[in-house]
């Protein structure tokens, strides 16, 4: 300090050094230096830079609207109806678009979605939500108080995850996550102090998940933990495979023999492509085990209007079902809830449309179900043929895109370029995709951001951009793949 | 197997007062199997979640909504219809959002809006210029995790304009869900340790209830300082220096937050203050954390607000260069009123790059905020112009709310001098009146026989007899032995007209029954 007491400019109170540790130590890969390098690209592209390529396809993040996919009409159509109410004296608006806007204003304080919601989320839109879930599960009942509308499914996992915090040192919480996985989960974890344990998908069989890898897993990370979570993502990111029936049955048994909490994250839960797949939620196979386990095992699910048909990534709307949890803990998470006010309520009308659709009859039907078939059928095509364009190139092997919105194809880096990444300091497929994205102008993201076993490599692409620039995309890797082998073989 | 729920507060030596002491016993009956599961959960959640209080405070917001149902379902009470002013919702109390803000809204969701010829052009010509910085032109694209650029260039204009001129740079402005996640984000960064070495947070007693909340959450330390009423609520520097430095035996003091204008209290700082307390955040080493949201809402004459920035900047070196500062504003307050939406920013002056490198990528974990929101963010920057052909009407809108929000002040004060039993300080801005109760003996006793502070029976009564719910002092804070009432004025004058007729008819009976 100074002679008036003033602190000297060294002397600033936070720094790099004082800041919170914790936060230091989150990574996200999907927004990480391989987007920041393709974003600055395209500012030399327009500027006026020449490049081997004229622009930056992004393929790293799921976002659909972002690579042109189009939003349903009549979700658009209520929220706007809801955000200009005046527009309800306008005839370019269906009737039953105008009637749910109506329905939907009647639940928000003083008629606007300006106005706080509850911290758990409009009672009306948590109504529709538990509605959607019986539907959608063979009729088994959903309670609307159960369900905890957010901000985006993302909130809602770091909040459960933070409700699960505690102990210290050999107690402290562990919590099960897949590898490869989601990085949002290892980025919270690192936040809150928790410990990652992996569990590693089989990639011969498809990234399928072995209980006995569970069993493995959960076993070593006894000597150093508490392991109490298993974090499961179905359909998956970044593998995209779609868990059969037999296997969430099994990993349910599993759950409550070791008495794991499972957390369910279902926000592809529309995305489903391949042949002889099928979404089953958790829930639904939960309870139709019977109550030796419906009764006990606790379950939260995720999901979210990001993804799926709609893409609405914007609009940050998203929930969680909380199943078999303690009141007592339950009035923990409600009142964790409103630390942060409520969800912002754009988003909470965009789930519940999502929630609650045209029906046979409504003037919109129609015109939903082509537009969601459109996109979906779309999506399907984009993931059969990216499958089968990478697996004509040899040095990559690429899984069935069974659903979601991901590719995340193995590929073989030979050896001097592993070197050549070293003395970089870069993870070899890091070096290969910043290799990429220089030469061709694609972005993907390397497979170390998401986890891979020792010594593989991969990157994760998503199957978004427009199908004609989808093949363009798949024929430069192609050919960049074969230059890059030669190159360093 | 009983649980207990339970929350209590010490404010700083010398002046003790329990927040909202709450006891909640339940005595569950439960099978074996529950019990069985039960124990092995409940002793397993994050202890540090467990501090966070719930104020009785949230109860009476919940026997509001159920009293609200009730006149629904055609259940018979002494009044027709509810009446909430017990936060700051300005749409609930019947205010209108602002239309250009909604046009906006609308034609970026539904884009062929943009062929109505309804809409006037300037609203056109926005919304195209907002959809062509969203990717693939659509509000439904994830933004860059600290906000769209274009709109974070409105916000540092805006902030330039307002300041006379102090510079101001987009990169140092992070657009987040709305000023309680912005706080919540700032305190991240500052929080942690164990022990003595635990950041402590200096705020105002009293302070709305939700910040406190967010302390609690994150695990820092809570050093209270209290404003005088006596003096208007004003902020003196020696209460600061007390409380800041008898908290350093067992924390570590890093962060000041102050709110100008004040919510509930309504006192608004003069740069004279601002100065002292900058001052003393460079002595003591404090980051100082600035909630400006209610920084449109100035009533009293003669009065207006500076912001920490200008005032910091205006000071010069050392302090300009070396005083951190996080700006706080937000779409929810002021004359939008935009609660809902979710939106506001953080400015941060004199941070390390490095520091603000690390905020950024940590909030690429968790995407960005609502992009509606975002919208309404950069029109509450940029608003129309005049010459604009949405102009008119848009200062005529502002022009309303700020008449009604003036008058409700007045009326407020009027009324409430002329009844015995109540003092209420001036309000310089902001969107509540916050008037002491001075209660008989025998509703304190009455009260404390009740297990609760005075003043929340005393809006417990309020609410059942006269169906107006109004914010206990006692979930704000304030001297142990004092009372309070927040009353929210941003509303319609109709509304605040029959706070008032019920509030003195209730207000009178209650000193009878009690004297």
């Amino acid at each position: 300090m100074s002679e008036n007491g003033v602190a000297s400019r060294r002397g600033k109170v936070l720094t790099l050094d004082t800041m919170n540790p914790r936060i230091k130590r989150v990574e996200y890969a999907v927004r990480g230096p391989i987007v920041q390098r393709a974003v600055q690209i395209e500012k030399e592209l327009k500027e006026g830079a020449k490049k081997p390529f004229t622009e930056v396809i992004k393929a790293n993040i799921g976002d659909a609207h972002a690579m042109g996919q189009q939003p349903i009409t009549f979700f658009r159509q209520v929220m706007a109806l809801c955000a200009y109410p005046e527009l309800l004296n306008s005839s370019q608006f269906p009737e039953d678009a105008k009637n749910r806007a109506k329905t939907i204003l009647q639940s928000c304080g003083g008629g606007s979605i300006g106005a706080y919601s509850a911290s758990q989320g409009i009672e009306y839109v948590r109504q529709d939500v538990a509605r959607y879930i019986e539907k959608r599960d063979n009729g088994i009942p959903s309670n609307p108080d159960n369900i905890y509308l957010s901000t985006g499914a993302s909130d809602a996992i770091v909040t459960t995850l933070k409700l699960l915090m505690c102990g210290e040192g050999m107690s402290r919480t562990g919590v099960m996550i897949p590898i490869p996985q989601y990085p949002l989960y290892s980025a919270a974890l690192a936040e809150l102090g928790a410990v990652q344990v992996d569990y590693y998908l089989n990639e011969e069989r498809c990234w399928s998940l072995d209980v006995s890898e569970l069993r493995r897993s959960l076993e070593a990370a006894r000597k150093h933990c508490n392991p109490r979570v298993l974090c499961i993502i179905n359909p998956g990111n970044p593998t995209g495979q779609v868990q059969s029936r037999e296997c969430i049955e099994e990993v349910i048994r599993f759950a409550a023999q070791e008495r794991l909490f499972l957390m369910a994250d279902e926000v592809y839960q529309d995305n489903v492509y391949a042949d002889g797949c099928q979404f089953h939620s958790f829930k639904k196979v939960l309870f139709e085990m019977g109550p030796q386990y419906s009764d006990t095992l606790e379950l939260v699910s995720y999901h979210s209007t990001s993804k799926c048909y709609m893409g609405e990534c914007g609009f940050r709307g998203g929930y969680m079902e909380v199943i078999n949890m303690d009141a007592e803990v339950k009035a923990q998470l409600t009142k964790l809830v409103s630390v942060r006010l409520c969800p912002p309520v754009p988003g909470q009308v965009m789930m519940d449309l999502v929630a609650n659709t045209p029906q046979p009859g409504d003037p919109s039907h129609s015109t939903f179900i082509k537009e969601k078939s459109a996109t979906l059928n779309t999506l399907a095509e984009r993931a059969r043929l990216t499958e089968e364009i990478l697996n004509t190139v040899p040095g990559i092997q690429c899984n069935p895109v069974q659903g979601a919105m991901y590719s995340f194809p193995r590929i073989t880096i030979p050896e001097r370029a592993v070197q050549k990444a070293k003395e970089k300091g870069q993870a070899p497929d890091m070096f290969y995709c910043m290799n990429l994205l220089e030469e061709t102008g694609i972005c993907v993201v390397p497979g170390s951001g998401f986890g891979q076993k020792e010594g593989t490599y991969h990157f994760r692409m998503t199957i978004l951009p427009p199908t004609e620039k989808l093949k363009i995309l798949l024929n430069k890797l192609k050919e960049f793949h074969l230059r890059f082998t030669q190159q360093y073989s | 197997m009983s649980t207990v729920a339970y929350c209590s507060f010490i404010w700083g030596s010398g002046y003790i007062t329990a927040r909202a002491r709450t006891r909640t016993h339940r005595s569950l009956q439960k099978t074996e199997e529950q019990k069985r599961r039960i124990m092995s959960v409940l002793r397993k959640i994050n202890p540090t979640l467990q501090r966070i209080c719930i104020c009785e405070q949230e109860n009476l917001g919940r026997r509001a909504m159920q009293i609200a149902r009730e006149l629904k379902q055609g259940v018979k009470k002494p009044y027709k219809e509810l009446v909430d002013v017990s936060i700051g919702d300005a749409h609930s109390g019947g205010i209108k959002p602002i239309t250009f803000v909604r046009q906006v809204i609308a034609a970026c969701i539904y884009p062929e809006l943009l062929h109505d010829s309804t809409l006037p052009a300037d609203v056109k010509e926005r919304a195209w210029r907002l959809m062509r910085e969203c990717d693939g032109g659509s509000v439904g694209s994830y933004t860059e995790e600290c906000g769209i650029p274009y709109v974070k260039s409105s916000v540092s204009e805006f902030i330039t304009r307002r300041d006379g001129g102090v510079p101001a740079s987009p990169e140092n402005v992070f657009i987040l869900s709305g000023s309680q996640t912005a706080l919540m984000f700032v305190l991240s960064l500052l929080v942690h340790g164990e022990g003595s070495a635990q950041t402590g947070v200096a705020f105002p007693v009293p302070t709305y209830s939700s910040f406190a909340m967010a302390l609690d959450e994150l695990g820092a330390e809570m050093v209270p300082y209290y404003l005088c009423e006596e003096e208007g609520w004003a902020l003196r520097v020696e209460e600061l220096r007390r409380a800041v430095r008898a908290s350093g035996l067992h924390c570590t003091p890093r962060a000041l937050y102050v709110i100008n204008p004040s919510n509930p209290t309504g006192n608004v700082q003069s740069r004279k203050i601002i100065e002292e307390v900058i001052r003393f955040a460079a002595e003591e080493k404090l980051v100082i954390m600035a909630d400006e949201v209610y920084q449109d809402t100035v009533h009293e004459e003669g009065i207006d607000f500076v912001s920490y920035k200008r005032v910091l900047f205006e000071l010069g070196p050392p302090y300009s260069e070396s005083v951190q500062l996080a700006s706080f504003h937000s779409v929810s307050k002021g004359f939008m009123g935009e609660c809902g939406l979710r939106s506001g920013y953080v400015e941060l002056v004199n941070l390390d790059p490095a520091v603000m490198e690390q905020a950024c990528k940590w909030l690429s974990a968790g995407s960005c905020s609502a992009v509606t929101g975002q919208i309404a963010l950069n029109i509450m920057v940029d608003p129309p112009r005049p010459g604009d052909p949405s102009y008119t009407m848009y200062s005529q809108e502002v022009k309303f709310k700020k008449d009604t929000l003036t008058c409700n002040v007045r009326r407020v004060q009027e009324v409430l001098e002329d009844i015995p039993g109540f003092t209420c300080q001036a309000v310089g801005g902001g969107f509540y009146a916050f008037p002491r109760l001075h209660l008989p003996q025998r509703a304190v006793q009455r009260a404390k026989e009740l297990g609760v502070e005075a003043d929340l029976l005393y809006c417990t009564r309020l609410l059942e007899e006269e169906g107006v719910c109004l914010e206990a002092g006692s979930s704000l804070g304030q001297k142990e032995g004092t009372h309070h009432i927040r009353l929210c004025l941003m509303t319609s004058t109709k509304t605040l007209g029959m706070v008032l007729k019920r509030l003195k008819r209730f207000h009178l009976r209650f000193l009878k029954e009690f004297s």
